[in-house]
């Protein structure tokens, strides 16, 4: 039985134009079904689907590029906004796009259930009769052989069943057909595409993703008020948090300084942490391409960097500020960028812009640069200003940016005084007698994004399943086999091969050839062969 | 260690040079096969897909005498080009496939390997100028433009799938490679068939556009199998590295891109209509997609897979 294909399967029958009745409601329902499942609609659909991802590559995406939305409506605000209304900036979840895969795969359900229900039949049915004819067939082959022809009957059925075709005895021979795996496992990579579409609709919305900063010597517990940013699923809920807490160790990068070019390159990163659950702690490493996995979510490891140990201290000898600032690395050498607000504690509110040099030259200029990402002569800048620094209208600011057009400049640019420049240990006065500071320690940093996403499991087995039926269905072929006895004169029976392509099959001579070789082998006598 | 690197670059020009002359015997061999009076018994005017088997000039020896000398070149070119990668790979102490200069080393390597070993499966003789004249133009524009020195690899890219991943993708490329050169013969074939094959003469000593169609098909099957595979095994990296399988970085849109088109070839084989002409057109944009996503999308797109270390 032919596996069911869509009407405009290349090797069906043309449909012939014949007088349309009137359509009524359900005509023309099944008339926009059939247009919909039919393999033409499939393949602009696939054809729109290709077209449709470019945007997403040649505009920067929120999902995987926000920072690049962000710079490109501050470039240009216009064509921004243009480009926003078309959803060009989220393609992939945009309403065109959403619209073709969704047809699509409407489409491929449409055309593959049917299918799915026809081929469970044709497995249950015998492989068709031997034709009359079978010199008729462009691939034939007859051998005269002596035996006694229900032996030979017998072993034309043994023969096919041995070649892996499933086999029909016949009065005066054997048919056999093979190849319906090829059917089965074309389905079974259509539904594992199903599947995915699936488990993404289905899972996504329990999926979280958060964002941690740990410095070396702090803990991070897993809840939601600990994460600097965090994005849940639709269906997350904050009881779905698995407890457990990171203490981050200490942090080793290891770099290889390259004399050609002059630049350092990374080795390796690799993260020292303690992991508490309630079952008790154990130490762990993580590193870039090594995440770990913990309490159903994985932990990854994807940036680094320097967290300078700041100390303001008042006139009269207060500690107000005394802890480590993740600074954010602006370059390969680690030249990093880093904010402290103190809104308590001194005669004014005052802010430090930051920069920390790991291993700083001073160039001819006069600023300062670093020339190698390990603290071989770390180097701590700052300007400082004053004034409202916001913090007391509870909207919430960014920790790592500070807004200075309502602030006053203290040190630097044209203010006359000089910026503070701490080495290590060092302390510095900030101007107008308001306190000091001092670059007291130089713990490192990692920030780990916190996952968990229950589509993976799902889609990786119908990623299996993709990839075994894909296989399977483009290098299986599907083939037709008989095998005639003519008995004749005496001993002797006229033995005829045939075998039929269904689709394509490079292999055909060869596997006449292997039918009439197997047939052949250990018969009692070769006669004659044509 | 740099020595070997040195090494390695002599042998890309070594291969260059006899690839060159291997192009050049290639074309000689087209000349003269459409120089070549032709064989009465190979008058198929008009003939589609449908000419009998007899009728089919197949040269199974492989072309004209040029056509030899070319493969012997080509193999020679070919021994050169496998030194000069492997020579990379000792002077890297890793796979040479890590950065844009190394993949198209590689990738280049093994089409032709893959033609070189198609040989002994058909007589594609005829594919030889295309596969040694791109091979030649990639590696002239691989060590001129996106030459760079060993460096150690990044941490992101210390893993196993470097092996797998990148190694399937320029397999991919290698077959989608031949299948397009199968498929632009094709194209010009059958628009010979149309018209009539009187003036065909070179057109004449190659398989019918069907029967081209149905070689190119298998090569971009396999590639497109192997496609499938790089991208399963590149989510499942991304997910180690990245922290998701999928996020439709530029070069994963591409991937994506690119597997879409050839699923649509195939279904275009299968449907009626989209057969020959427009199905052999969607495989070559498919191909035109994979230089695009190696070339523009590597070098102008900005997104995680910046190893091209330009």
């Amino acid at each position: 039985m032919e596996p069911l294909r869509p009407s405009d399967f290349h090797d069906s029958e043309p449909e012939r134009q014949i007088e349309q009745p009137r359509l009524g409601l359900s005509g023309w329902g099944r008339f926009f079904w059939r247009q919909l499942t039919n393999m033409r609609t499939a393949l602009v659909l696939l054809l729109l689907l290709a077209l449709a991802a470019i945007p997403g590559s040649l505009v920067p995406q929120r999902s995987s590029n926000p920072n690049g939305v962000i710079q490109f409506k501050r470039e240009d605000p216009d064509l921004f906004a243009v480009l926003d209304s078309f959803q060009l900036f989220d393609t992939f979840s945009s309403v065109w796009f959403s619209s073709i895969y969704l047809l699509l795969f409407i489409s491929l359900i449409g055309c593959i259930l049917p299918r799915t229900n026809h081929h469970l039949k044709a497995l249950r049915q015998p492989p068709p009769a031997t034709p009359r004819n079978l010199q008729r067939l462009e691939n034939f082959h007859s051998e005269t052989l002596s035996g006694d022809p229900a032996v030979l009957r017998e072993r034309a059925a043994r023969v096919l069943k041995s070649s892996g075709y499933r086999t029909l005895e016949q009065p005066d021979g054997a048919a056999g057909e093979r190849g319906y795996l090829r059917e089965t496992a074309n389905l079974v990579f259509h539904f594992a595409l199903v599947g995915i579409l699936l488990a993404l609709g289905l899972g996504t919305g329990f999926k979280y993703q958060g964002q941690r900063v740990i410095v070396e010597g702090q803990s991070f517990t897993n809840q939601l008020t600990s994460y600097d940013s965090f994005n849940p699923g639709r269906f997350f809920s904050e009881t779905g948090l698995a407890p457990y807490s990171l203490t981050l160790n200490r942090f080793t990068p290891t770099y290889q300084f390259d004399l050609a070019s002059g630049r350092a390159n990374p080795l390796d990163f690799a993260a020292d942490v303690t992991v508490t659950e309630a079952a008790g702690s154990v130490t762990e490493s993580i590193r870039v391409n090594s995440p770990l996995s913990v309490g159903g979510t994985s932990v990854y490891l994807l940036g680094n960097g320097f967290a300078p140990w700041v100390t303001v201290t008042s006139p009269s000898g207060d500690v107000v500020f005394s802890q480590p600032v993740a600074f954010l690395p602006q370059d390969s050498n680690l030249t990093s960028l880093g904010i402290v607000k103190i809104p308590d504690g001194l005669a004014q509110q005052i802010g430090l812009v930051g920069f920390f040099y790991p291993s700083a030259v001073v160039l001819e200029s006069g600023a300062f640069t670093s020339v190698y990402p390990e603290p071989e002569q770390p180097l701590l800048t700052f300007n400082v200003f004053s004034g409202d620094l916001g913090l007391n209208e509870g909207v919430p600011r960014n920790a790592y940016s500070l807004d200075t057009e309502e602030l006053t400049q203290r040190t630097g640019a044209t203010t006359g005084v000089d910026s503070l420049v701490m080495n290590l240990g060092e302390t510095a006065e900030l101007p107008g007698g308001l306190g000091s500071v001092e670059f007291t320690a130089l713990p490192r940093f990692v920030s780990v994004d916190i996952h968990r996403d229950p589509t993976q499991l799902p889609v990786g087995i119908s990623s299996v399943l993709i990839m075994a039926g894909l296989v399977v269905s483009l290098f299986v072929t599907r083939r037709r086999a008989w095998i005639r006895i003519v008995p004749g004169k005496a001993k002797e029976s006229v033995v005829e091969f045939a075998v039929l392509a269904r689709g394509d099959d490079p292999g055909l001579e060869q596997a006449l050839k292997k039918l009439v070789a197997d047939f052949s082998q250990g018969a009692e006598s070769k006669l004659k062969s044509s | 260690m740099t020595d070997f690197a040195a090494l390695s670059l002599v042998g890309v020009y070594s291969a260059m040079l006899v690839y060159t002359a291997s192009f050049l015997f290639f074309t000689f061999d087209l000349a003269k096969r459409s120089a070549a009076a032709p064989v009465p018994s190979l008058v198929s005017v008009g003939s589609g897909a449908s000419a009998p088997e007899d009728e089919r000039p197949v040269p199974r020896a492989g072309g004209t005498g040029y056509q030899r000398i070319a493969v012997t070149l080509l193999v020679l070119g070919f021994v050169f080009h496998l030194l000069a990668t492997l020579g990379r790979g000792i002077a890297a102490g890793r796979v040479p496939w890590a950065n844009m200069f190394e993949f198209g080393l590689t990738a280049s390597a093994l089409i032709v390997a893959v033609f070189l070993g198609s040989l002994f499966w058909r007589d594609l003789g005829y594919l030889g100028a295309f596969v040694s004249g791109f091979v030649l133009l990639a590696l002239g524009v691989v060590t001129v433009n996106f030459y760079v020195d060993v460096v150690p690899l990044p941490p992101a890219l210390q893993s196993g799938w470097l092996v797998i991943h990148v190694f399937v993708a320029s397999l991919a490329t290698a077959f989608f490679a031949l299948g397009a050169g199968l498929s632009i013969f094709q194209l010009v074939r059958a628009r010979f068939e149309a018209r009539g094959m009187a003036k065909a003469k070179l057109m004449k000593t190659l398989p019918d556009s069907g029967a081209l169609e149905s070689l190119a098909y298998r090569l971009n099957v396999i590639g497109f199998a192997l496609w499938s595979f790089t991208l399963i095994a590149g989510a499942i990296w991304a997910e180690r590295a990245w922290g998701r399988y999928w996020g439709w970085d530029t070069k994963e849109v591409w991937t994506f891109i690119i597997w879409v088109l050839f699923a649509g070839y195939i279904h275009a084989r299968a449907t009626r209509g989209w057969r020959g002409s427009r199905s052999a057109i969607l495989a070559i944009v498919g191909f035109g997609a994979v230089l695009f996503n190696y070339t523009v999308v590597n070098i102008a797109f900005t997104g995680l897979h910046s190893y091209s270390g330009l």
